[in-house]
């Protein structure tokens, strides 16, 4: 039986991770266990002492954990739809090999995505497993806040792609990181209640997808109430993947169909 | 008569207001060896992406084993090897696994790429780098695994962009070989290149192209005698002697003036020796060959192919 072109995209990625996947591994598992000490447990330790606990209902530790998988999910989808994707266009160039053989733009796009998701789905597997390990949440729990992790990361996936894709050169990368994801980092809701920030940034949270991964894991997460009814998150997550998605696959045929 | 594998009929492809391939007419038959031979900007490699349906057509009919590239570019490029201009490797992967990934590109089964891998390797004289990143190779260990990666799949026709520019000779009389071998085995080439000597050694026949359009077309010995005399009679002169154009004029049917020497086309040369020696200007060197394919192309482009 023929195999989807797009699998067999997804293929190529998974073997040319099989030659880095240690340094990965290693920097994945260590994000959550430093963030958590350092954050959770050292910081976490002062906002309880000062009354942050009752504040936040939870001691800090507990609070920011999912705020944080949230965003390491944002980080993961950030990294593998910059460089990826420029250099398939342009350094590396291995989109324009592939496309000399029957794999189409198409399948290199849901592809891209497709492995997206796999190194997604991996460093939410992890980092709830450390979180399972902090004692922040219960095993099944953790299961449960996989889902609006990934779709997070995902909702991120599409729009960067997309920029990625008609990158001219790799100013751009970095400008993304400085304007764009640490920003988004520190002020969607990650380490405190968007209520603490200026009146006027509040909206402005509102229109960032962090945000709504932070409120959908946190929710699940701590079985707590999120701020929008979940469905109107998961809408606004869903919206951000598929527009991205789309406009990246525009931005792909474009520059690779010439 | 077999369906000409690729045949094309005002073939056109622009980019914006630039015209790179304008109206071309070609056919390629099964098992030939069809060279586009031109100057760089002549629209060959242009002409060679629309063939491996992976540029589209802008105007024009194009059809590659009877097939549409625009509606049937996949079932196209599963038949096709394709060399590009550019070593197209993926540099995060080592030599054996650019086969296989490749391989995979066109859905074989692994056990068959496997097999195939050990010959391509063999072929291309990397059995000791297999498990080398591509990166360090040299740039004729890359154009030969780049050639044969393009064979993973069996190909009936390859396309070879300029297959053998940046090789040391060794290296490009080891690949015409390797080239024959394949002809032999009857698949079609299609190669494009800016070396006469390669043109007139693999082609069956070729195109001249320049600026986008087909100026003559033929059989490397039929161009020679359509468009050349017998012989070329190459004088050199010393640096501080002006030998104008017209001090040359008589000695030969029609003269070329280079900027480091000037070409009598004769079909006698002695005769032009003879006739040289009463002339008064001082001479550095002279030397007598036949007529190339470079003599047909300054004939019909006006310029040097080294540019």
């Amino acid at each position: 039986m023929a195999t989807s072109g797009s699998l067999l995209f997804v293929e190529r990625s998974a073997r040319v991770y099989r030659r880095t996947w240690r340094g990965s591994v290693i920097s994945t598992f260590m994000n959550p266990v430093l963030y958590l000490l350092a954050m959770g447990l050292g910081l976490g330790s002062l906002v309880d002492d000062g009354g942050g606990t009752t504040q936040l209902d939870f001691d800090y530790l507990t609070f920011l954990a999912p705020g944080l998988l949230a965003a390491a999910t944002m980080m993961t989808a950030a990294g593998e739809s910059l460089y990826p994707v420029m250099a398939g266009m342009k350094w590396n160039k291995y989109y324009h090999d592939a496309l000399a053989t029957p794999i189409s733009i198409r399948n290199l796009v849901v592809g891209h995505f497709g492995w997206v998701a796999i190194r997604i789905l991996f460093t939410a597997v992890v980092f709830t497993g450390v979180m399972v390990a902090f004692g922040t949440i219960s095993p099944a729990t953790a299961l449960l806040v996989l889902p609006p992790s990934v779709l997070g990361g995902m909702a991120f996936a599409g729009p960067i792609s997309a920029y990625a894709a008609q990158l001219e050169n790799e100013t751009g990368l970095s400008s993304l990181f400085r304007f764009v994801i640490t920003p988004l980092f520190l002020f969607s809701g990650t380490f405190f209640p968007i209520e603490q920030l200026p009146d006027w940034m509040v909206p402005v949270a509102y229109v960032t997808p962090l945000w709504h991964a932070v409120e959908t894991t946190r929710g699940l997460a701590l079985g707590i109430e999120t701020a929008w009814a979940p469905a109107l998150h998961y809408a606004v997550l869903i919206v951000f993947l598929v527009v991205g998605a789309i406009i990246a696959d525009r931005l792909f045929h474009r520059r690779l169909h010439v | 008569m077999a369906e000409p594998l690729v045949r094309a009929a005002d073939l056109t492809k622009r980019f914006g207001d630039f015209t790179a391939v304008d109206s071309v007419d070609f056919t390629v038959e099964p098992g030939e060896v069809f060279g586009f031979l031109g100057p760089n900007g002549a629209g060959k490699s242009s002409t060679m992406k629309m063939i491996g349906a992976v540029s589209p057509v802008t105007e024009g009919l194009l059809t590659v084993f009877g097939l549409d590239p625009a509606t049937d570019g996949a079932a196209i490029r599963a038949r096709l090897g394709s060399v590009p201009q550019e070593n197209l490797l993926d540099t995060e992967l080592t030599v054996f696994e650019n086969l296989f990934i490749y391989g995979r590109y066109f859905d074989l089964p692994k056990a068959v790429i496997r097999e195939r891998i050990e010959e391509l390797l063999a072929f291309a004289h990397l059995e000791d780098r297999a498990e080398d990143l591509v990166d360090p190779l040299s740039g004729g260990m890359k154009r030969r695994l780049t050639i044969a990666r393009s064979l993973i799949n069996q190909p009936e026709l390859i396309l070879l962009d300029e297959p053998t520019t940046g090789l040391d000779p060794q290296a490009r009389h080891a690949l015409w070989d390797r080239l024959y071998r394949l002809k032999r085995q009857g698949v079609t080439l299609i190669v494009t290149t800016h070396y006469m000597d390669e043109a007139e050694q693999l082609c069956d026949r070729l195109v001249v192209m320049d600026n986008g359009q087909i100026v003559a077309e033929g059989s490397p010995r039929s161009l020679i005698e359509r468009f050349a005399t017998r012989d070329v009679v190459e004088l050199r002169f010393p640096v501080d002697a002006e030998v104008a154009e017209r001090d040359l004029a008589g000695l030969a049917q029609r003269i070329e003036s280079l900027p480091d020497r000037s070409l009598l086309y004769t079909d006698n040369a002695d005769d032009t020796l003879v006739r040289l020696t009463e002339r008064p200007f001082p001479i550095e060197s002279t030397l007598v060959r036949r007529s190339t394919l470079e003599d047909v192309f300054l004939r019909l482009t006006g310029r040097s192919l080294i540019d």
